[in-house]
């Protein structure tokens, strides 16, 4: 069988995505083309994404998205074998426009369309720097929209969620304690440049769900959130100036401690010996460096993509749709509906 | 019937055969109706139903629009391929459902390489009704709201479209001088707009229909003219409120 063209498109939140890769007759993944137009902007003074703002800046984006993707691959629509669309989960009205425009292109061209989980796609973007993934892995996905642990028993074949979050995302944490501290939004990048010049032992914030009898792998970051909050507050009702940076150390510090330990202790609890990271935190610096330090201490074999294919992207939805079709999965019916709380176990909608 | 004005501007699409027989793919989801069809557009005749799919469903537009389209195709002995351009109801309507009509018209056009028009779906609603007098199209905005214009017995649009409490619009009603009304709007709000007591026939017009929409868009279609960009008319903004300032989580 020759090379097949997977086109992939994503709308689940504030990042318009399409993303074109080749499929080789082995069933290698290679990336040809990845473009993103983010409306992060327009939400950063509503201090988190609005889904209507989000939903209207999609409509805009996407043919001049799919023009830019097709020009940088240098192919064209008639080339593409088959179209991946993030399906669920994310926001309703933007899932839709995406979904809209996936089906059009798909029945324009008579091509098969596979409607993907978003999730399953931040773990198959891995495979477009790292190669295959090996038969048994955990995934840690970590990001403004989900936190995660997830075991990963071949992408287009079994992916089974193993902890999650019980309150806030890991970076909506970050969001939130940006504002304390009075840094823009989104809060990843201010406050790993923050924490740099920071003391990231300087203050004890809790680490949640770490007690004997919580569920060892799920997360829970509001108790951390309020924690910051009280600290900031006693710090300006004493009349002291806030240690920004010590506070924003410390905080990441708390973040990052419990996310790789709760991912160690799962991977040698399930006996698998590779840790995949992937979503919009995997890139903080604090978080991958821990990572690195203990994974090598367990033995454990540590992949991170490279920030870009972190967040969203289109990218991502073309490669778990590449293994797809290379795991022989008949396509999604054009009827297909968009889920926005489609269960990650669901890599496919049928 | 159509006159072409000399300032339309010509088109990059080569494609089609130029002023014969024009397919047309019509689609709408500014209302409840999920609508496609397939429309004969010719320059001396009124444009020729060939087939339609129309669901009534606010909330399926996005699993039903494409399934219907190629429905319709289907039972007009047609296929994508033979479309030579695409008319679509550009609102205004409930942001969601709306946003499905222009996102696949808008990618059917790219991977086809074929014209998308919008056209206002109130217009196609005003044809559809064939009023030959002063007409009100509303249609229903939600929140109990209704989107409206206002047509001169030609058709043509001289107020609107807007979004209003029909309330509010019902103290404007008598001065607009009006004789029908059209659109699920109307017929919703019949009482509080107080149509009978203005003396305004309620018409059967409901909701677009694929040929009102290529009436809407008949004279660009017919001359290849480049269509405006597919831009929803929204006509409100977003819900978002920006943070006040953050809340203490500490007792002061
Ligand atoms: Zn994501």
């Amino acid at each position: 069988m020759t090379d097949r063209l997977i086109l992939g498109i994503e709308s689940s939140c504030d990042e318009t995505g399409v993303g074109i890769v080749r499929l080789g007759p082995d069933g290698a993944v290679e990336l040809l083309a990845d473009e993103v137009a983010s409306s992060v902007e327009e939400h950063a003074r509503f201090g988190g994404v609005v889904p209507e703002v989000a939903s209207r800046a999609h409509l805009e984006a996407m043919l001049p998205t799919m023009r830019r993707a097709l020009d940088g691959a240098g192919v064209e629509l008639a080339d593409v074998h088959s179209i991946a669309v993030t399906a669920g989960p994310g926001l309703a009205g933007a899932l839709l426009v995406g979904v809209s425009a996936a089906k059009a292109y798909a029945a324009a061209l008579g091509k098969p369309l596979y409607g993907v989980n978003h999730l399953a796609g931040h773990v198959a973007a891995d495979t477009l720097q790292h190669g295959p993934l090996p038969k048994r892995c955990l995934a840690m996905l970590v990001s403004g929209g989900h936190t995660q642990l997830l075991l990963v028993e071949g992408l287009a074949h079994s992916i089974t969620e193993v902890g999650s979050t019980v309150d806030d995302a890991a970076g909506e944490a970050y969001d939130k304690v940006a504002r304390l501290l009075d840094l823009p939004y989104p809060g990843g990048p201010p406050i790993d440049r923050m924490a740099a010049r920071g003391d990231r032992c300087a203050i004890a914030f809790p680490r949640g769900l770490t007690g004997p009898r919580d569920n060892t792998y799920d997360f829970s970051f509001s108790g951390l959130k309020t924690a910051v909050a009280r600290w900031v507050e006693r710090c300006e009702r004493a009349g002291e100036e806030v240690p920004v940076a010590d506070v924003a150390a410390s905080f990441q510090e708390a973040v990052a401690d419990v996310l790789t330990s709760k991912a160690i202790r799962a991977a040698k609890d399930l006996r698998v010996d590779t840790l995949v990271i992937s979503g919009g935190v995997a890139a903080n610096s604090r978080l991958s460096g821990l990572a690195a330090e203990r994974c090598a201490e367990a033995g454990i074999e540590l992949r991170v993509p490279r920030p870009r294919l972190c967040t969203d992207n289109g990218a991502m939805i073309a490669a778990i749709g590449a293994h797809l079709v290379a795991a022989g999965r008949e396509p999604s019916p054009l009827d297909l509906s968009t889920v926005p709380g489609l269960p990650v176990g669901t890599v496919q909608i049928v | 019937m159509f006159h072409l004005d000399a300032d339309v501007k010509s088109s990059r699409f080569r494609h089609a055969v130029p002023l014969t027989t024009v397919l047309v793919l019509a689609l709408d989801t500014a209302t409840p109706a999920v609508t496609a069809g397939v429309v004969d557009l010719t320059p001396d005749s009124p444009p020729r139903l060939l087939a339609q799919r129309v669901t009534l469903d606010a909330k399926a537009h996005g699993e039903l629009l494409t399934p219907h389209l190629l429905r319709a195709l289907a039972e007009a002995g047609r296929s994508l391929a033979d479309v030579d351009a695409i008319v679509v109801g550009a609102g205004p309507g409930p942001f969601t459902g709306l946003r499905v009509g222009l996102a696949t018209a808008g990618a059917l056009g790219q991977a086809l390489d074929r014209p998308a028009y919008p056209v206002p779906t109130p217009d196609a609603i005003a044809l559809d009704a064939h009023s030959g007098v002063p007409l009100l199209v509303a249609t229903d905005a939600r929140r109990r709201e209704v989107y409206w214009a206002a047509y001169d017995a030609a058709g043509h649009r001289t107020g609107g479209p807007h979004v209003e409490r029909p309330a509010d619009l019902a103290e404007k009603l008598s001065s607009l001088g009006l004789a029908a009304a059209a659109g699920e709007g109307a017929r919703i709000y019949a009482d509080v707009l107080g149509l009978a007591g203005l003396g305004v026939t309620l018409l059967d017009a409901a909701h677009p229909t694929p040929v009102g929409l290529v009436r809407a868009a008949a004279r660009e279609v017919l001359a290849r003219a480049e269509p405006a960009p597919l831009t929803p008319l929204y006509l409100r903004r977003p819900d978002a409120v920006e943070p006040a300032a953050r809340k203490r989580v500490t007792r002061a």
